[in-house]
Order: structure tokens, then sequence, then C-alpha cells
């Protein structure tokens, strides 16, 4: 019994340290950086770095949520590309911008609301629905758009994406994605909805037998999933000033490793929004960092495959030692 | 006691609707082609389906890969970055070489893919990583390679068809007793797995593994063994299928074949392969691909913009599985209920 | 050469609750039918896990064909000759019959690894054949019956020319005609000098097929018997004999008027008009053994799974079909025997999952108030004197009676008026069985109801007011607590002869 309490709390400052290791990394590879590449600690440097992954960031948050659920949702890069298509084709034809960007977060918040009122009707596994709406909603965008782009949005809306905070200069949609961080943060880790979501991830009957509305929280998670996921598609493409239907390609597979890397389960039941947080500011920088010295953004992708591989075998080889949890079907 | 009810009526049914599932698909296939040549009798012209054959063979030969791995309850997203390294590596190495033997090229990417197979097999069997995060992970791996390799030795220019030796750029476009060599290895390599899946113990053991691991653990199955050997028999297809690519585009690019790894699941669900395992036959999966081929191919022929395509893909695989989740859950629902009482 | 194929010796097997066997011996004759009868948990399971290897001995010997034998593993016991059928065969439901029945052993060219389709079809035909079975060997398991797929077991078993076949419970979920072609099967099988070890709660198969009988009761072996010796009674009287001692600490509480009643409430394949109804401060027990549709029946009223036809009441008012939440709303709580899978959560710690039913309530303007938490979890802990090394341990950590009082805690927070127990003290050791009755006890004189479902016979009589029973889906008993004891319990159980519509107005 004392040797299963140990072996508990041995485990548990492991995982507690897991966020630990990924800030060090987080340090380490900025003081090297900051000694090998000149301009690196530049304060505005820093700042305007985060313009480039602040729209994955925002989509991660959500994602932890719906990967400690135990589910995943693959379509989050198509409905970001959906609802900038929306948004584009409606002001294109003269409705005013803001408008136009409502419609288009109610496109994408459908999308997200289909996926998860399928998921949750026929209890189906997320991975084949979503992975559907993965082409299907892509394949929207392209009907509405074909390979057309649309651009000459008005200042006011791409002050979304390349805008400072009044006369500083710190970037707007920083701002933006730190109170959606400490919003999810606190949702995630202070409120019962947290626990809930915690808990299915662990074990969705017990929590069925418990009174949580289990599919309830299934279809708020993945409706939310596709409202932010069109949000962070405002700003996308406010940054880039043009809309096309390839908006965001290949999105849906970074913002999980992201999150994977974040010491989330894919399992489910295991993950912090910290943890994940700093997970997109390493990436990030690393991204940033290696775009300085002039090394090939593409080897940021071996970096990310390689970190994430290897968080899950630390992962695996602390779950030997522990029982952690039962195999799941 | 309630009587029993007679279990062999609905049991035939039940038995009926399982064979049914590939007839079903190619059915359907035929029922769509028929309504296309009705509107442009192009699409039935000989040409049109050689052109249909060969733009769906590369995806076949993948899908049959994606398709093992699935009956064994896994996934492999990586394939698509897989096709794309095999692809550079194979084109980097016969570029300006004259006259380089194409079966040798493609059996060089058959080992460099067996490379990338044994690496996704060795960290979801020893590492205990789940599939679809391993293959994510190789994905990316195999996709920055492709670039670095590319970079290092090319400085980053692709690999075009002028680089590209005649003898190669002639392998697909020729043919051998009048049949496309494309097509030609792709009837080859169903027919080897048909062989393999439906003849052979290991092949057996797969849809076991798949259909029950515990089971098949109980009665001395090598579980560890069949899965590892399934992401190296996808590996090889996928390192094959690369050098095909290369020679049927006549150029290596760093993101070749992106996106492919959805269009080979969509096959192999379209097909029928249960995504829970065990279940789905070879024939199922090549008329998933045909399928995917021939909308394709007819959305330019009855005049719909191309862009229709991804939609259509996309609405097709998730109405299948939609219907696939409802009948399976009323087969279920009569099996429980031929219990008494 | 002794007459024996099979025999075990002075068995004893210790797991860390205690003995599961005491000084058993069994013998198992060349093409014999030998049954095993016994409550649930008097230790069935746990000999025929021996008898194939599964579970190591603690002391004793195990003679095979005049040898002493160890096995080294499941397998071995199966290559050996020893084949069992369990309720739910291990089966590759994806795969035909015959693949089934040769998978592993499938005969194959050397060279091409080329299954012999041929000989495969041909093997299963004459083994279908043999044991009189009319089934297509091309057809998928997923599509067969339960009792189709037990005969595509034994048809596996013969494949690989088993000596000893072991049933376990093959009679449960079949039809009186399905059971029927199985007992044909059995005396086939006996004919060609297979022994078969049967076990089965319906006293009638016993009698149908067995030629001796063993009877265990707590681990222990009360006697063979020649069938043409023993009379159900006598059989009875073996399985029964427990103590019912001082274990269960019932405080009487007064019976006050009708909360909850059931009407004539039905599932398709699990259970079938059944009828009962509960009072303020009764417990009432509902006995029954594997395969009586108890389980589903608690779950069809909490709203887990839904009910086909009936009424369920509550003080009166008609509900209709609940979700558990519902449910919970409504008073009635459930307590799961399947406890790691439904009752608790194990990778969380025991705030996490006590204060799970009521986490909205706990909540201020959805904040967890973590203090509330911890300090509700403190109270209950204390009452129901768990033992933990925190309230922040992970409840996976904790012992079988430690995880039940977590199962049972989370429900005293709410507003529950309404306790359905399942199996509260299975696997669970002396002492924490004493405090959980204790508890439930407290809970009837607190003026809430109990519904209790136990196959624990000495439990059932310790603590309930009432006690229905049912078999096979239908109530066929119904005792108060003066006109109960073990022996009626126990024949109304084994048979649907007392039809009877158990009410408790009575």
């Amino acid at each position: 019994m004392m040797d299963m309490v140990k072996k508990n709390n041995r485990f548990k400052s492991v995982f507690s340290r897991w966020e630990t290791m990924l800030f060090l990394i987080f340090i380490i590879f900025n003081i090297l950086m900051s000694f090998t590449t000149p301009y690196y600690l530049n304060a505005q440097s820093i700042l305007d770095m985060t313009f480039i992954f602040m729209e994955k960031g925002l989509v991660a948050l959500i994602m932890t949520l719906i990967i400690i659920t135990g589910n995943i949702d693959l379509s989050v890069a198509s409905t970001m590309s959906l609802s900038s298509v929306v948004m584009a084709v409606s002001f294109q034809s003269g409705i005013n911008i803001w408008v136009s960007v409502l419609l288009g977060m109610l496109a994408g918040t459908f999308c997200g609301f289909l996926n998860g009122f399928i998921i949750t009707r026929l209890s189906l596994p997320s991975m084949i629905i979503t992975l559907a709406t993965f082409s299907f909603y892509r394949g929207i965008s392209y009907v509405i758009l074909g390979d057309k782009a649309v651009s000459g949005f008005t200042e006011k809306f791409t002050y979304l994406g390349q805008g400072y905070i009044g006369s500083t200069k710190i970037p707007f949609p920083l701002v933006v994605f730190i109170v959606l961080a400490i919003v999810f943060s606190l949702v995630l880790h202070k409120t019962f909805m947290g626990r809930m979501i915690y808990a299915i991830g662990w074990n969705e009957n017990s929590c069925f037998a418990s009174g949580i509305p289990v599919k309830k929280i299934k279809l708020i998670l993945f409706t939310l999933s596709g409202f932010i996921s069109s949000f962070a598609a405002m700003f996308l493409t406010a940054r880039i000033g043009n809309t096309r239907p390839n908006l965001a390609t290949g999105f849906e597979l970074e913002i999980i490793t992201i999150v994977i890397l974040g010491g989330v389960m894919i399992s489910g039941g295991i993950g912090t929004m910290p943890g994940v947080i700093i997970s997109i500011f390493l990436i990030g920088t690393i991204r940033y960092g290696l775009g300085l010295n002039n090394i090939p953004g593409q080897i940021m992708l071996i970096i990310s495959g390689a970190l994430l591989i290897l968080s899950i075998l630390i992962n695996n080889i602390v779950k030997n030692f522990s029982k952690l949890k039962p195999l799941r079907q | 006691m309630v009587d029993k009810r007679n279990s062999n009526t609905s049991g035939s049914l039940v038995v009926k609707f399982a064979s049914i599932r590939e007839i079903s698909i190619l059915g359907f296939l035929i029922v769509f082609s028929l309504v296309i040549s009705l509107i442009n009798p192009v699409f039935i012209s000989l040409d049109n389906l050689y052109d249909i054959a060969l733009d769906t063979a590369i995806l076949a030969i993948v899908a049959v890969g994606q398709m093992m791995v699935i009956l064994t309850r896994g996934i492999d997203i990586s394939v698509g970055a897989g096709i794309g390294l095999s692809g550079m590596i194979v084109a980097l190495i016969i570029k300006d070489t004259a006259n380089f033997n194409p079966l040798l090229a493609i059996l060089i990417g058959m080992i460099i893919g067996a490379a990338m197979g044994a690496l996704n097999g060795v960290l979801i069997v020893k590492g205990n990583i789940p599939p679809i995060i391993a293959t994510l992970g190789t994905m990316n791996i195999f996709r920055g390679l492709t670039f670095i390799i590319n970079y290092q030795i090319n400085g980053g220019q692709w690999v075009g068809a002028d680089k590209l030796p005649e003898a190669f750029k002639n392998f697909a476009r020729g043919t051998f007793l009048k049949i496309p060599n494309l097509i030609l290895i792709t009837i080859i390599v169903y027919l080897i797995f048909y062989y393999f899946l439906n003849h052979t113990t290991t092949g057996r053991e797969i849809y076991a593994t798949g259909s029950s691991p515990e089971s098949a653990k109980i009665i001395g199955i090598n579980v560890k063994k069949t899965i590892f050997l399934t992401y190296v028999i996808t590996g090889i297809l996928v390192g094959m299928a690369g050098v095909l690519w290369v020679a049927r585009y006549t150029s290596a690019q760093t993101d070749s074949a992106s996106g492919f790894e959805f269009t080979t699941i969509t096959a192999v669900i379209l097909g029928g392969v249960a995504v829970a395992g065990g279940s789905g036959s070879i024939w199922g999966v090549l008329f998933g691909a045909i399928l995917i081929g021939a909308i394709n191919s007819s959305l330019n022929l009855i005049g719909v913009s191309p862009f229709w395509k991804l939609a259509i893909n996309g609405g097709i695989i998730l109405v299948a599985v939609i219907i696939d989740a409802v009948l399976a859950r009323n087969i279920n629902k009569a099996l429980k209920e031929r219990k008494q009482i | 050469m002794s007459e024996y194929i099979l025999e075990l010796k002075n068995i004893t097997k210790i797991f860390s609750g205690g003995p599961a066997l005491d000084d058993v011996d069994f013998s198992l004759k060349y093409g014999e039918v030998h049954s095993i009868i016994g409550e649930n948990g008097a230790g069935k399971s746990t000999l025929i896990k021996i008898i194939t290897g599964v579970y190591s001995l603690t002391s004793g010997k195990i003679i095979y064909e005049d040898k002493d034998t160890v096995w080294s593993s499941p397998i071995e016991s199966i290559n050996k000759g020893i084949a069992a059928i369990y309720q739910e065969p291990a089966i590759f439901p994806d795969l035909n019959i015959a693949e089934n029945i040769f998978m592993g052993h499938q005969a194959y060219n050397k060279y091409t690894r080329k299954i012999s389709w041929r000989s495969l079809y041909k093997k299963t035909d004459n083994l279908m054949k043999e044991l009189n079975i009319d089934l297509n060997p091309k057809q998928k398991i997923r599509t067969l019956s339960l009792a189709e797929r037990q005969m595509v077991e034994i048809a596996k078993a013969l494949s690989i020319k088993s000596k000893i076949i072991i049933m376990d419970e093959p009679t449960s979920a079949l039809s009186i005609s399905e059971s029927e072609k199985l007992f044909e099967i059995i005396a086939q099988l006996k004919n060609s000098g297979v022994s078969v070890i049967f076990i089965s709660h319906r006293i009638e198969d016993i009698f149908r097929v067995t030629d001796r009988l063993t009877v265990l009761r707590d681990g222990k072996c009360i006697g063979t018997k020649d069938i043409e010796e023993v009379t159900k009674d006598d059989l009875i009287q073996m399985m029964v004999g427990r103590k019912v001692d001082n274990l269960y600490p019932k405080i009487e509480a007064e019976i006050k008027e009708e909360i909850l009643s059931v009407k004539n409430l039905s599932k398709k394949g699990a259970f079938k008009d059944v009828n009962f109804s509960l009072h303020e401060g009764e417990i009432l027990g509902l006995y029954g053994l594997i395969g009586s549709g108890r389980t589903e029946l608690a779950k069809a009223i909490f709203g887990m799974d839904p009910y086909d036809s009936g009424e369920v009441f509550l003080e009166g008012q008609k509900l209709n079909r609940l979700t558990p939440s519902q449910a919970i709303e409504n008073g009635i709580a459930y307590i799961p025997e399947n406890r790691d899978e439904e009752g608790i959560i194990l990778g969380m710690n025991l705030v996490s999952n006590i204060s799970l039913p009521i986490l909205r309530k706990i909540s201020k303007f959805t904040w967890l108030d973590s203090e509330a938490e911890k300090e509700l979890t403190n109270k209950f802990v204390d009452i129901l004197e768990i033992k933990a090394s925190g309230i922040d341990q992970k409840v996976m950590n904790l012992s079988g009676g430690n995880k039940q009082k977590v199962s049972l805690a989370k429900w005293l927070a709410t507003k529950t008026k309404i306790f359905i127990f399942d199996e509260p003290t299975k696997g669970i050791d002396v002492g924490a069985k004493a405090s959980v009755h204790r508890f439930i006890s407290e809970l009837a004189v607190k003026g809430n109801c109990v519904l209790m479902i136990s196959s624990d016979l000495p439990e059932i009589i310790g603590m309930s007011d009432n006690i229905l029973i049912m078999h096979e889906g239908l109530v066929t008993g119904f005792f108060s607590r003066a006109e109960a004891n073990q022996e009626k319990i126990l024949e109304a159980a084994l048979s649907n002869i007392n039809k009877t519509n158990g009410n408790t107005n009575g």
C-alpha cells in the first residue's frame, strides 16, 4: 500500500515536471538563440513573432479540451478555411465587413456543431467523422471560391491580424490569445465543466452513470471547436490579407502536435493548459529562431515530429513504471 | 418463457447483408458510371476509362497498405509524406543518369519504403505509441527530410521532367502487352495481396488480430509481429508508389502527395473496411479507389467544376460512414434480441 | 491406468483476500459428464482456472492422465487436451466458422503458405456432421447467436482433439430448444469418450445431463455424488448450509409508505413482467444467479439502459424513461457491480470521484468550490472509514473495499432516497464488508429505501426486509424476512416453477 502511494507520488512529480521540462527547453532554446542570433533578443522582434502562431495557438486551446475528453477534431483547419471563405464572399458581395465576419463565424460554428451532432447522435468515433468533414468542409470552400482569392479587406479588419494595441508595440492577436488562454485555463482547471472534461476522458461510462451529460458536453466542445476555429480564421485572414480555399492547409496536424507535445494524453484524461501554452510558444519560437538563422522552415517539421514521438515515448516509459491507466479499447 | 425466434431467418438475412457490402459499392460504382455516361458518353469511352485507371493506380496501391493497417485497428497517416520522400530520394539518385532501369528504381523505392514502414512499426509496437500519433510524427519527419535532402543535394529545385531519364519517363507512359505499365503493376499488387490476405496463414492472422487481439493472443498468434508486418508492407507499397508518382507526374517535388493520406483512408473506408478492424475485403478497397477516380474524372465530363471534387469525396465518405453505423446498430440489435425472453 | 482422466487432490488456492479453495478434491472419469455446482463465489471458477492452468496452485496436486502435472500456461493445457468454453466465447467475430475453428492450426502448404480452404471447409463440415449441427461453415461468427457460437467453440475443442471440455454456464443464455440441442451434443461427446465438466445454475439441466456432481460451498468441497443418489432437495441442502452469522448488523427500521413501484417492466432479452415496490425504510433484497436479469433490471430503473415496456412510479407519480441524470434528480442512485467501469473513475482522486454527481451544485457560478469539495470528501472519508493516504490519492491505488466505499460515498452528498446496490460486497474483505452492511442498514433507518442485489445468500437473508427472487428474467419468488430461508430462496432462484408475480404489498 505504502509502496503504491510512493509510486503515485513519484509519478505525479514526473508529470508535474512535464511542463517544467518543456519550459526549460523553451528557456534553453531562447538562450542559445540569443547567443547565436544577433537580433533575436530584440523585444520587438520577440513580440512580433507571436503574430505568426497565434491562430494555431487559439485552436490548440479548444483542441486540448477535446483531446482530454478522449476525442479529436481533424476538421479544424477545413473549418477555418470555410469560415474565412464565407466571410470573404459575403464581403465581396457588398455586405459590411463585420456582418461578413459574423456570417463566417456562424458558418464555422455550424461546422463544429454538425461534427458534434453526428458524433454524439450515432456514437461514432470522432476521428472518422472529423476526417470526413475535413474533406467535406474544405471541399465546400473550393466549391464556393474555386481557385480565386479574395483580398482588399478594410483596414479595420486587417487590424485584427496585423495591428498593435494603441500606440504600444504589443500585437493585438497576442492580447486576444492571452485573454482566451486564461479563460480556457480557468475553465479547464477551475470550473465544474473542466472537471467533467477530465472525467469523460477517463471513463465515459462512470460519468454517464453519475449523471454527467456526456453527450451534451461533447456537443458543446465540438461546437466550440468550430467557433474558435472560425474566430482564429478571421485573425489569419486579417494577417495575410486575403483568402483562398487552401487557407490553413495542414494546420490540424500541427495543432495536434502542439497539444500532444504539451503533455496531453491522446487517450484522454491527462493534460494541462499551461503545458499546452508553453508548447505553443516553444514551437513558435523554434520556428522563428530557425527562420532568423536561415534554416528552412521544413526542418521545423522534423523537429516537431521528433518532439511529438519523444514526448509520447517518455510518457510511456513513465507509464510502464506505474500502472497509470488500464488499457482502453 | 418466450419462444425463441426463428434464428435462421434473421441469421441468413444478416449473412446476406454482410456479403453484400462489397457488391453494394460495386453497384453504386456501376450506377454512378451509367448516370454519368448518359450525361456524357465520353465517360464510358476506352480512352477515358484508361485515364481513370491510370489516375487511380497509385491510390489503389497505397490503399492496400492502408487497408491492412486499418484491419489491425491502426492507421497510417505518414503515407503521403512517405510517397514524397521515397519519390524524392529515387529521383535524386536517377536524375541525369540516362537509361537508369526503371524497375531498379522501383526496387530502391521499395527498400526505402520498407525502412520507413519499419520505423512506424517499431514506434507503434515497441514504443506503444498510438498509431495515429506515431505516424503523425513520422509524417512530419518524412516531409521534413524530403525537403532537406532536396535542399542539400539539389539546392531546393524540383527534380523536373528534363532531369529524369528517358527510360524512366517512358516507363509510366509505356505498355506491356498493350496494358499500361502502371495498371499492370496495380493488377499484380492486387493479385499478390488478394492471395496473401485470403490464402495465407499470415494474411488470415492479420484479420484475426484486428478482429480480436485478445483471442489472437490466446491462440498463440504473435500480435505485435503481425502489426509490425502490416506497417512494413504498407511502407513497401508506399515506397513503390513514390517512384511511380515521380514517373507518372514526371517531377519530384517536396510537397508531392501531401494530403494523400486522407485520400487513401477515404478509399479504404468507402471500400467497406471496418475502422474498428478485422473486416473488409481487398476488392472493396479497389472499388473504393476506383470510385474516387471515377468521381474525379466525371466532374470534368459533366461540366461540374473540379472544385466539387473534395466536397463530393467528403460528402460520400460522411454518408457511407453514417449508413454503416446505422446498419451495424440494427444488426447488433437484431442479434441481441435473438436471445430469449 | 486409472478410471480417471483427471484428479485434483487437496487443492488449495489462497488469494490476498483469503482462501478461494480450501483442500478440494475433484475427479473426472473418462467419458463422463461431471457437474460442479455451488452458489456464486463458492469457488467454481477458481477451480476451473486451476484445471486450465490460468491460476497456479497454492498447494495440492493435479494428476492428468496418470501423470503429476503442473501447467506452465493456459496454452499448455489446451495443447494437452483441455478446452474450456466460456459464456462469452473467445472468438473472432469477423471471421467465418471454419476459420474460427482452425485459426492457429490451419493446414497449409509449407512452401507457399497457402491455406487449403477446401480441406478446411471439408473438415469443418465433418465436425458439423459429427455434432449434428446445421450451420454453414462460411457463415461469419458475428451473425451467429450465442448458442451457435458455443457450438462453434465445441467444434473447435473437438478439432484439436480435446479430451476434456469444460462448459461454464453454457445454458444460461440459451432457450429451451437451444439447450436441448446442446444436451444432444454433450451426449455425443460422451459417447466418443470425451469427458465434460458442466457448470450450471439450472438444476433441471444438471439432472438432464450429469453422471456425477460435486458441490462446492465457500471454497470447500461438500461432496461428490452419483446423480442417481441425489434429489433436488438434497442438492439445495448441500449448497446452502452457510451460517447466517452476526456479520449482518441489520437494524430494524420502520417500514412506511411506498416510494417506488415497478409495474410489468420488460426488456427484450433481459427481463419480463417484473413487479415490485419499495418502501421507506425497507431493504429489498434481490436474489438471482448469473443470467437472471437482475443487473439489467437495476440499470433499466436507473436509466442506464432503456426498458421496452412497463411503468415505474415514484411516490405515485409515473416516471417517463429516465436518463441517469434524471434518475439522480429524482433521488435514485445506482452503485454498480462493475465498479471500476461504471462506478468510479480509477485515474482520478477521491475528491474528484466523490464530488462527481454534485459538481454543478458544489460550484458557484460554474466555479468549483475546492474547499467545499475537500470538506465534503473528508466528511465521507470519515463516515465510511475509507482508508487512503490522503484525499488526493488516485482511486486506482485503493483496495477493493475502499473503492466500493468511494463508489457509495459519491451518492451520499446527493439527495438520494432510493439506493440500488448491485453486489455491494463482492470481492471485498470481511472488515469492509461489515462496514458496508452497517452502512446500508443505517441508510434504511434514516428513511431511505434500498434495493440490494446480491448473490450472497447469507447477506440477502441477513440484510433484507423482503426478498425478491429472479430466474432467467422472471420473478420466481417473493418472501418476507420471516418466511425466508436459504432453501426456499435457492429453490426459487434455480428454477422457474414458482411463477409468482412478486408483489410486495404483503
